[in-house]
């Protein structure tokens, strides 16, 4: 062969030598085994809304005990309707979601099952699950408000409704009150006082902002500590997250200038979200999956919540994190929360009625 | 009878033509582009579906509301960064194509990097340090004495503005490369003409070079703004209310996957619109090349001061745009490679690359094949197939996931019950929730970046070229290996190393669509980025940007190969 063609072949050999490379990649990695590895029968397909770093430790606790293997897919937007169009095909066996809202949706669109134990219904108090057992709550966490240590009084703001009063202009900080935790929120102002009262409380508290939602809540204490505002609405388990963070002592600071207040007291309590799960249902692993959901509500897994994140473990006799309880017993709204649930479209529509997402408008 | 009338370009006593068209290739381009188009246009299905809430109730609430202040926020948004990116894209890339000047050889790959950088990770980084309890403030404070919140104007980056400066040093890459390419390869003996007549170099580039290279600089402009438009993690990040925010929070909050789908229609018809637009404007005008490339081009070495403003110029994107940010995410890396190292960390790389490099190959295939396709016989149907099969980079891409899901789903289901009713077999899903599926879905949102550049590319290659090869016996096949592929060699790489940098970072489709027990390295950052942990996740972020930077380089060094004449391979 002549020089001159050999030259001209490198392109093609080049080429050749990439796709071959290419498709053994595919073959040897482990994308062959993680296409269909779901068929185990000794194992339960999980998707779940909560991150996988989250929720691992929990995993592993169980197929240690169990020998079942949990496959999981960290979805966010679109979970519900992947699980529709997959319909009773899906290999989904159960669902992690970390708010009321997702499982509410997804009781509405019939992708559920309903199913009932022993274990889950001692374990799992009735207002945190649902009436025929399409969802069960795993842990709770109370939307709080956080307040400077320096700049504000005990007292001062005592409720929700004390957030929206005009001596705290530019005092007030939160997230977007489009996000889940704030929709529900809303959403629980609603069922206990009624749109206009809602509205009306919104505004007033719009107003307050000292500026537009942003951030995480986490992002609301970094504010506080530095002096943009007094107030900021957020879950709890936020402060345990940063008084532990040895990582990031910056965090540890913003907690020390932090007072908790548990609004509501006196009224109807403090509004109290849930992390849970549900079976779907085309669930082909379902006992694995009822075992899996009572092994979470069960002591063991529910002090590894309480110690990792920080949040209420639902089953009443656990041990709280010694952090956790130094915040105080506090009385949780009762409610149930299936209808907060049903108030969130109004909720998200009056975050945009009244513009809150803007920020304050009084200026 | 042999009375023949013009009806839009076809001649209407061949009916029978419209079919003989129809050949091997214009069939394979439509099959295609058909295929492709199915997950855009499930889009537009799901949007007349009845949802749970009536979509009357929804747009009379969203029209009474918030929708006005969507559409401005997002023309501002698309306007500034379309701008931002024209700008900065042309006129450094007409700087170091055209110029001579200290550094201008570094400046001309390096232009390149930011586009290695996700706009989630860019807004994250440069709110931690602009931010009011950002280290540039807390200094401002030390040195003035400013005590407290309010008490001075700082510009607030979680904005508009904000959102504006951070896509456009991501994106103004996009609008850079294909206007270097197109300098490139003009001829020098327009350039000359120019000269001749005694135009200065400002008027021989904006008389001369722009038009020409216009359209692969609209090709450039118009993926940003598509991107812009898309956009969800800068925007969300921010708390600017776009119509993408818009979108997903009229289908999460809202619980209507009509709606939003609905919403993401007006939004796709508006883009379409626009690009219709742009190409009426063209009046159909077409550039091509007769020159020879092999002449080198007229470089102009610049003056003292003048070198010196050049290279400020060229270097206050790089700076912005990728050595802050990729030194930041350095630095967090130091202090947290710890979380990700004991993760399974090379296992999501290698998955990221795999999935990268695969569609990035497939993707060219396709968007060449389309394109020349076209080329060959340009019949309206094929040209309107491939526009539609190329508008999934303008739909957000959770949308274009459900998009992508749907079809999937259907084909698995209806293959499992007939095979269920015939052999009492059930097959379960087949393609849904597979690497398969994912490459689907990638193939569909970015099939406008290889098929916009190399059609765009195609396009400049004068006719009369196919027309020598053919009279010369060769035959379509042969012509586009022997005639074109050696031409458009450089575009073909441009295009296969953006879909390649695209699908590394791309986050939404790749979180719905993938199988059980599978990260990428965009998921796997995004665990923690989501709850505003980014530094955990750093070294993750970090590999993006670094398998970004690779070819990147490789791109700019074979751009400027692609001219032999031109000065940069000579010099170095």
């Amino acid at each position: 062969m002549k020089h001159a063609d050999l030259h001209r072949l490198y392109p093609k050999i080049l080429g050749y030598a990439a796709v071959s490379v290419l498709v053994t990649g595919l073959i040897v990695s482990p994308w062959g085994n993680t296409a269909r590895a779901t068929d185990d029968e000794n194992s339960v397909n999980l998707y779940s809304y909560r991150q996988a770093f989250l929720i691992d430790p929990l995993l592993d606790a169980f197929t240690e005990q169990t020998g079942i293997k949990v496959n999981t897919v960290f979805v966010k937007k679109g979970m519900l309707e992947r699980l529709k169009a997959e319909g009773r095909n899906s290999d989904a066996d159960m669902v992690l979601s970390a708010d009321i809202g997702r499982l509410h949706d997804m009781v509405t669109a019939g992708v559920l099952q309903g199913v009932s134990s022993d274990k889950l219904n001692k374990n799992i108090p009735s207002q945190f699950r649902h009436p025929e057992g399409l969802w069960y709550g795993l842990t709770l966490r109370a939307r709080i408000i956080f307040a400077s240590k320096d700049r504000t009084q005990p007292g001062e703001v005592l409720s929700l409704a004390d957030l929206a009063k005009p001596a705290l202009q530019g005092r007030v900080c939160t997230r977007s009150g489009k996000h889940v935790y704030n929709v529900s929120l809303i959403a629980s102002v609603i069922a206990n006082e009624g749109i206009d009262q809602t509205r009306q409380w919104l505004t007033g508290l719009r107003d307050n902002l000292a500026r537009k939602p942003q951030g995480n809540d986490r992002a609301q204490a970094k504010a506080i500590s530095e002096g943009v505002c007094d107030y900021a609405i957020a879950n709890t388990y936020y402060m345990g997250k940063m008084v532990t963070n040895t990582l990031k002592p910056e965090q540890q600071q913003w907690a020390a200038g932090i007072r908790i207040i548990f609004p509501d007291q006196d009224g109807h309590g403090t509004h109290v979200n849930i992390s849970g799960a549900a079976i779907t249902k085309s669930a082909k692993h379902r006992d694995n999956a009822i075992a899996l959901l009572e092994f979470l509500s069960d002591t063991h897994a529910q002090e590894i919540y309480a110690e990792q994140n920080f949040e209420y473990p639902v089953k009443p006799d656990v041990t709280l994190h010694p952090l956790v309880s130094s915040w105080g017993k506090f009385k949780a709204d009762t409610i149930n929360l299936d209808k907060v649930a049903q108030h969130r479209i109004t909720a998200s529509k009056l975050v945009d009625e009244t513009a809150f997402d803007l920020g304050p408008q009084n200026d | 009878m042999s009375q023949r009338v013009s009806v839009l370009g076809l001649e209407k006593t061949s009916v029978f033509a419209l079919f003989r068209r129809i050949d091997g290739w214009t069939f394979g381009a439509l099959l295609t582009s058909l295929l492709i188009a199915v997950p855009i246009l499930s889009v537009f299905v799901v949007a007349l579906a009845p949802g749970i809430t009536s979509s009357d109730d929804i747009w009379s609430h969203l029209v009474s509301t918030v929708l006005f202040h969507y559409i401005s926020t997002t023309l501002t948004l698309m306007l500034g960064v379309g701008a931002g990116t024209l700008i900065i894209g042309t006129g450094t890339a007409w700087l170091v194509t055209m110029h001579r000047f200290p550094g201008q050889s570094i400046f001309e790959w390096a232009l390149v990097l930011p586009l290695a950088v996700p706009a989630y990770v860019i807004a994250y980084v440069y709110t931690d340090l602009l931010e009011y309890a950002g280290p540039l403030q807390i200094a401002l404070r030390g040195i003035f004495g400013w005590s407290s919140y309010g008490d001075y104007w700082f510009p607030e980056i979680r904005s508009l503005g904000g959102a504006i400066a951070m896509l456009t040093l991501v994106l103004y890459p996009y609008v850079y490369l294909l206007a270097r390419a197109a300098f490139l390869e003009q001829s020098v003996s327009v350039l000359e003409a120019s000269r001749v007549l005694g135009k200065t170099p400002w008027q021989s580039f904006t008389k001369v070079a722009l038009p020409i290279a216009r359209p692969a600089v609209v090709a450039g402009v118009s993926l940003v703004m598509m991107e812009t438009l898309n956009d969800f993690g800068t925007v969300d990040y921010f708390a600017v209310a776009t119509f993408t925010a818009g979108i997903y929070d009229v289908w999460l909050n809202m619980n209507s996957i009509s709606g939003a789908a609905q919403l993401a229609s007006v939004m796709l018809m508006f883009v379409i619109a626009l690009i219709a637009l742009e190409r009426l404007s063209r009046h159909g005008r077409k550039f091509h090349h007769t020159g020879s490339k092999h002449a080198t081009l007229p470089t102009v070495p610049l003056s003292h001061s003048k070198a010196l403003l050049a290279s400020l110029i060229c270097l206050l994107p790089i700076i912005l745009g990728f050595a802050i940010p990729a030194g930041i995410l350095i630095d967090y890396s130091l202090a947290f490679y710890q979380v990700t190292l004991d993760s399974d960390y090379l296992l999501y790389t290698t998955n990221s690359l795999l999935l990268a490099s695969t569609s990035a190959v497939l993707a060219v295939m396709i968007g060449l094949f389309l394109a020349y396709s076209i080329r060959l016989h340009g019949s309206p149907l094929l040209i309107g197939a491939a526009r539609v099969a190329s508008i999934g980079y303008a739909v957000p891409g959770a949308v274009l996931a459900i998009g992508v899901i749907l079809p999937l789903s259907y084909f698995d289901n209806a293959v499992d019950s007939y095979m269920l009713e015939t052999f009492g077999y059930s097959t379960g899903l087949i393609l849904s929730g597979t690497i398969f599926a994912v490459i689907i879905g990638y193939l569909v949102r970015f099939l406008a970046l290889s098929f916009g550049t190399l059609e765009a590319s195609l396009g400049k290659v004068t006719i009369n070229m196919d027309g020598a090869s053919r009279t010369l016996g060769h035959g379509p096949a042969s012509t586009l290996k022997r005639v074109h592929l050696p031409l458009i060699r450089t575009s073909i790489l441009t295009a296969g190393i953006l879909v390649f940098v695209d699908v590394m970072k791309e986050l939404p489709m790749t979180m719905l669509l993938r199988p059980f027990n599978f990260e990428t390295l965009a998921t796997y950052v995004h665990q923690y980025a989501s709850d505003e942990l980014l530094e955990e996740s750093a070294l993750g972020a970090l590999t993006i940007v670094g398998a970004g930077i690779l070819p990147v380089i490789i791109l700019s060094v074979a751009i400027s190969r692609s001219r032999p004449g031109h000065r940069s391979s000579e010099s170095s």
